[in-house]
Formats: structure tokens, sequence, C-alpha cells
């Protein structure tokens, strides 16, 4: 056995470990659903990434997979229920997989016809056919309502009935280590390869004796079965389906999350998932306006870091391995007070527009991190507004120190041949 | 046959409404590779500033003021958004303008809140046109074609007659061989950003109103818009113009028609059973179907024929 080989099943026992042992750390009822969560969002971004990241396929209907897997494992859950046949609960998800496996080769059979820009349009025209489709048919679909199932109907196979949240969570890291180990082993085969190759030079992908329609057609179709497992698991964990699990919204968030996690790497869309998940169930609780922060913090990653977050955390591998790090902290605890003092007088300005707009409360005064802030007043206006415009000229100012320690350490490192 | 001209004449606003919007769209695209999402953002913007400027200085004004206003917010938004992002590539481009529908969605919920505004059509426009048959057919429709048509004309002449839509046309083909002339052509690019969006602005100033003003609306018709472009051909103005015509044609038909498949086996002398299968799927109507037509035309085409209707370029 090579050394790559050893690192990577200790790596992967590692990861094991590590989701066997989280609920332990995180045993309330809220985290732990939040975990449920992050796991399916994980397959999700994933199976994204593999048309985004690895295919070049900038996909705006990928939830079309994972709902479409989602349904079939709940009608194959209510089938089961009724006695028709039996499966095993376990193996569900593979239902959603099949499912969105078959609706990628399906579909895909269109869409991947074409690459770019067309391909992205084509995806948003199939995902609306899709989610309009889905409110036509409601005996398959169940209309607004959705369908209701039942993740319990297995009954108790050796002590695992699915009732208990904690059953269901390691079903999910289960099923979630699995379809990261399937798709990290695509990424190693030729088919993988050539799926880098058709991203990158479609041309030459043709010269070398390949046809870069059926690569990106495969990668659907494998892409697909990833999303419909993430699916199935969604219909066990929620034990309802909506139409909106396969609507527009749904394929926007999973391109949200692989672009804010970075998809030029690999692990990247599993940061943006953690991150996105995490940031939508903690922000929602606070503010109306967290959609509105959400969306201007993607356009801050795909104005200065297109990369993602994965990006940031390599480029500072070097310097880390190099142990250089704390030569970068004073520039960026300098420039992330600035930050914080900009982005604080902002989120208080939104969230003083916002209650300024809410017209059927009485007193427009609110809490904000404490501090009692009033729209209704000017002096509170003026105050924010000064701040922010203070915050924002310290942190430009403070990103040329950044800049220059950055740019010295790189010019040193590069004499030592580090980078 | 009165069905048939007011639905005809109801499809051809709507249609040209449409155009006014894929024109914007394909001039961007086929100067700049880049598929602008936000374009109907601009257009539900056009129709939340004139409801604003409306609200004081009345319909007139807010014509011409909420136009130029999108299209000064297009402009920016190009020299320091998609300038900024265009050295990451196309995919970051797209995804920009993605990520701006989304912001622009949310700006609307802080500013006008989550139900729809009663923007209003103007009281000077608010009367019958002409009676035909039976049906009374508003003033408003009629305006509606005349701007359209107005622009459309405005359009034609400014990009085939005058010395910038000259330059705008080499632009669109030799972008190099322009510059070397001494033109600037990221100035052009943004001209054609701003103009765009001023064209999705004032669709939005007409649309609005005739329709419905909410901040679902960018959603509901953005689609439609790029199911228009893709089946008219990508940066085809000719086929985007046959394109709008047709799906404008094909929605408001298809709504207007409350029939099914059933009606159609008993009139041919087939019965279906209650207890089939199949009853449901046979008496889905053809308004039933009105969403699913534009996209399911749009798939067709591609089977067919993937560059579109008048598509010179595969991609």
């Amino acid at each position: 056995m090579n050394a790559l080989a050893s690192r990577r099943i200790i790596f992967w026992a590692a990861a094991l470990l590590f989701f066997a042992l989280l609920p332990l750390v995180f045993s309330q009822g809220f985290a732990l659903s939040m975990l449920s969560q992050m796991g399916i969002a994980i397959i999700f971004a994933l199976s994204y990434n593999m048309l985004l990241g690895q295919t070049g396929l900038l996909s705006f209907g990928h939830a079309v997979y994972f709902g479409l897997g989602a349904f079939f494992c709940a009608h194959a859950l209510n089938l089961v229920g009724a006695g028709k046949f039996w499966f095993p609960v376990t193996l569900m998800p593979l239902v959603g997989g099949f499912a969105g496996m078959f609706f990628g080769l399906v579909l895909g059979f269109v869409t991947t016809r074409r690459a770019g820009t067309p391909f992205a349009m084509i995806s948003l025209g199939i995902a609306e056919m899709v989610a309009a489709s889905a409110l036509m048919f409601t005996g398959f679909f169940g209309g607004e309502g959705g369908i209701a199932t039942d993740r319990t109907v297995g009954g108790k196979i050796l002590g695992i009935s699915y009732g208990p949240q904690i059953q269901v969570y390691y079903l999910i890291a289960g099923w979630c280590l699995l379809s990261i180990i399937g798709m990290f082993a695509i990424t190693q085969t030729p088919l993988g390869r050539m799926a880098n190759a058709v991203r990158d030079n479609p041309e030459r992908a043709k010269f070398i004796g390949y046809n870069p329609t059926r690569v990106r057609w495969l990668m659907m179709t494998l892409a697909g079965f990833f999303a419909g497992v993430g699916g199935g698991l969604a219909a066990i964990n929620y034990e309802i389906v909506t139409a909106e699990t396969l609507g527009v919204m749904a394929s926007g968030n999973v391109v949200l999350m692989a672009f804010i996690g970075g998809i030029g790497h690999f692990w990247g869309p599993i940061i943006g998932a953690v991150l996105v998940t995490l940031l939508q169930s903690a922000l929602s609780n606070y503010t109306q306006a967290w959609l509105l922060y959400f969306g201007l913090f993607f356009l801050v990653i795909i104005m200065f870091s297109p990369g993602g977050i994965a990006n940031l955390v390599t480029l500072h591998k070097p310097v880390w391995q190099a142990r250089r790090f704390k030569r970068l902290v004073p520039a960026y605890s300098l420039s992330g007070a600035a930050g914080l003092v900009m982005l604080l007088a902002f989120f208080a300005l939104i969230e003083m527009i916002y209650h300024f707009e809410a017209r059927e409360a009485a007193s427009k005064a609110f809490s904000f991190f404490g501090v009692m802030l009033d729209p209704a007043q000017t002096t509170f206006w003026i105050g924010t507004l000064v701040m922010f415009a203070a915050g924002m000229a310290m942190f430009y100012a403070t990103t040329r120190v950044v800049k220059r320690a950055w740019n010295e350490l790189t010019a040193e490192l590069q004499i030592k041949g580090a980078v | 046959m009165e069905f048939f001209l007011v639905t005809l004449l109801n499809s051809l606003s709507y249609g040209l409404l449409l155009f006014m919007l894929s024109s914007g769209l394909t001039l961007i695209f086929s100067m700049m590779g880049v598929l602008n999402f936000a374009h109907a953002s601009f257009y539900m913007l056009g129709a939340y500033f004139a409801y604003q400027t409306g609200l004081h200085a009345g319909f007139w004004p807010a014509l011409f003021l909420s136009p130029l206003l999108v299209g000064a917010l297009g402009a920016l938004t190009e020299r320091f958004g998609l300038r900024t992002v265009h050295k990451f590539g196309h995919v970051a481009e797209l995804l920009f303008t993605f990520g701006l529908a989304y912001v622009i969605e949310e700006i609307v919920h802080l500013i006008w809140g989550r139900a729809p505004v009663d923007y209003r059509i103007p009281a000077g426009l608010d009367f019958t046109l002409f009676t035909l048959y039976t049906t009374q057919y508003p003033a408003y429709r009629g305006f509606m074609m005349l701007v359209s048509v107005g622009m459309l004309a405005a359009l034609y002449l400014g990009l085939t007659r005058t010395r910038i839509g000259l330059v705008i046309q080499a632009s669109l083909t030799h972008p190099d061989m322009v510059e070397a002339l001494g033109h600037n052509v990221p100035r052009v690019f943004m001209l054609v950003f701003a103009g765009g969006a001023a064209l999705a602005g004032l669709a939005g100033v007409i649309g609005g109103n005739a329709f419905i003003t909410e901040p679902g609306m960018a959603a509901a018709v953005g689609s439609i818009v790029f199911v228009v472009v893709v089946f008219g051909g990508m940066g085809s103005l000719t086929g985007a113009f046959i394109a709008s015509l047709i799906i404008g044609a094909l929605q408001t038909f298809s709504v207007a028609l409350d029939y099914s498949m059933l009606d159609l086996l008993s009139k041919i002398g087939i019965s279906v059973s209650p207890q089939s299968a199949w009853r449901g799927l046979w008496s889905i109507t053809i308004s039933q179907t009105a969403p699913v037509m534009p996209y399911l035309l749009m798939v067709l085409m591609l089977i067919v024929r993937p560059r579109g209707l008048m598509g010179t370029r595969e991609s």
C-alpha cells in the first residue's frame, strides 16, 4: 500500500469518527436537526459541483433532481407503509438516487447538448417547466400541500426504527460520507478527468477522441443520482415533500452554496453548505433582512474572491506551512476591526429601514445588539450614517496595510521558494 | 370570432412588451456575452419607480423619469459591478447578475413591502378605445402597443441610422477593430447595458399597471424572457421579435382556452370512465397547461433546432 492510499484511509476513518462523535457535542434537538440539514445540503452542494466545478456546466435547475428524488422516495415510503412491497428504509435514499439519475439521463439528453450560457438558460427553463408541472399533476406532487410520508414504516430492524432524530442523523451522516467518498472517487476516474478537460477546452477534448456532449451527459446523470440521494434523505428527514423542494428558489440556493464555498476545490461546496445552512437558520431567527445580507455576501464573494472561501484558505496554506502566519495577524486584526465597525453600522442602517417601514408597530424603536435604535428620530440616522462612512474609510485604509503585509510576505516566501 | 380577435389584440400587446424586455437582453448578450439575470429586475424597478414618482408627480413624468433612473442604475451596475468581475470570466459575470437579481428583490421587499403596490392605470387613459362586437377594448392596451411600437421604431432607427448605432453594431462583431479606430468600447458597453436596462424599465412602467406590481413580478417574467431569447436564437433581434410575438400569443391564448383532452375525446365519441387511472391526465385543461407551454416549446425547439429560430451561433 502506498503512502497516498494509507493517508486517504486514515483521512476517511477520521471523517467517520468525526461524524459519529458530532451528536455527542451537539445533542440538543435544534442542533441535531441542523446537523441533519447540513448533511443533506453537503450532498446536494457537492453533486451540484460535479456540474459547475468539474464539468463547467452552470445549472440553474439542479433542485429538479433533488426534488424528484425526494418525491419518489416519499411515494416509495408510502407504498411500503401501505404494504404494497417491502424495502428497508435505510436503503430508501437509493430510490431517490435512481429517480434523480433517471431524470438526469432524460432531461440531461436535452440540456447537455449545449454548454456555457445556453446551458444555463435551458436548465432554468427545464426547472421552470418541472416546477409548473408539479402544480399541474396534483396526484403525484400533492399540489400546494405536498406529499406527507412516514419514515417509521419499516418497523424496528436491529433496534432502529428511525423514529428519534438521532437515528435519522446517523442515517444522513452515513449516506453523506458514502456520497462524499463516491463523488471524490469519481473525480479520480478517467471520466472525472475528461469532465475537467471538457470544462477547460471542449475542442481539444474532441480532438483526443472524446465526445464532450456525452461526457457532460454522463456527469449530469451521475450528479442527478447524488442529488436524488440527498432528496431521498430530505424526504426521510422532514417527512414531507412540497413542490418548493424542486422549485427555482431551491436551485438558486444550491448555486449560492457551491459558489460561496468555492467551486474550484472538491471541498469548497462542503464549506459552503455548512456555512449557508448555519447562516440561514441562525440569521433568520434574528432579522427579516437576512436574505438581503445573504445576497450581498454572495455578491461580495463574486466580486472579491471568486474562488470562494476554499480559495482563501488555500491561499494561506503556504503561509501557514512556512510558519509566517503571525506576520499577517496585526494587519488582519486592524482591518477586521475597521470592517466590523463598517458592517455593524451597515446592519444597523438596514434594520432601521426595515423597522421604519413596518407601519403596524406603535413605537419603531428596537434593540440592536443591546443598543436601542429609534428610526423615528433623525439623530439616529445621522449617527449611523457617520459611523458607516467612518468605518468604510477606515476599512479602505486598512486594506492597503493588509495588501502591503501580504505582498512583503509573498516576496519573502518566493525567495525561499515556498510559493 | 370575437374571442379570437380580442385575444389576438391582447397577445399582441403582451408580445410587444416581451420584446421590449428581450431586445435589451439580446443586445446586451450579443455585445458582452453576458446573460443578464437581473434584466427582469430592472423591469420590476421600472414599475416601482413609476409607482413612486407617480405618487408625487403623476404618470406622465414617471413615464420618462423612471426609465432614465433605471438606465442610470444599469450604467452603474456595468461600470462598478460587471466590469470588476469581467476578468473572472463569463460564469462569474452571470452569477453576479444572478446575485444582483436576488439583492434587488430583497431591496424591493425592504422598501415597498411584500404585498403588491397600488400602481394604477392613469385616469386619462382609463376609457374604452373601441367596442369590438360586444367587448370593450381598453385604451391603455392601445397605449401600450403605441409605446412599444414607438420604442421599437426608435431602436431600429437608432441602431441603423445614427453614428452611435453604427459604432454599437460594429462593436458587436469587431470590438478590437472599433477600439483601434479610436472609439471607447467599454463606454459603448456601458451605454448598451444602460440602454437595455432603460428599455426594461420602460416596459416595467407600462406593464406594471397593466398587470400587477409586486416583488414576484421579476421572477415571473424573467424566465419567460429567457425562453423568448433561446427560442428566437441567442443574439438575434429579429428572432427575439418573432419569438416574443409567438410566446405572447401562446401564453395569452392558452390561458383563455378552457378545453381538455376529455372534451376532445368525447367529441369524437370516446368516453373515459371516471375510474380510469389516466382520467386525471386527460381532464387537464389547456388553460392549466399554460404555465408549462413556453418551456415545452423551448425544449422542443432545442431538440429540433438547437440554435433557435434565427440564431447564428451555437453558444
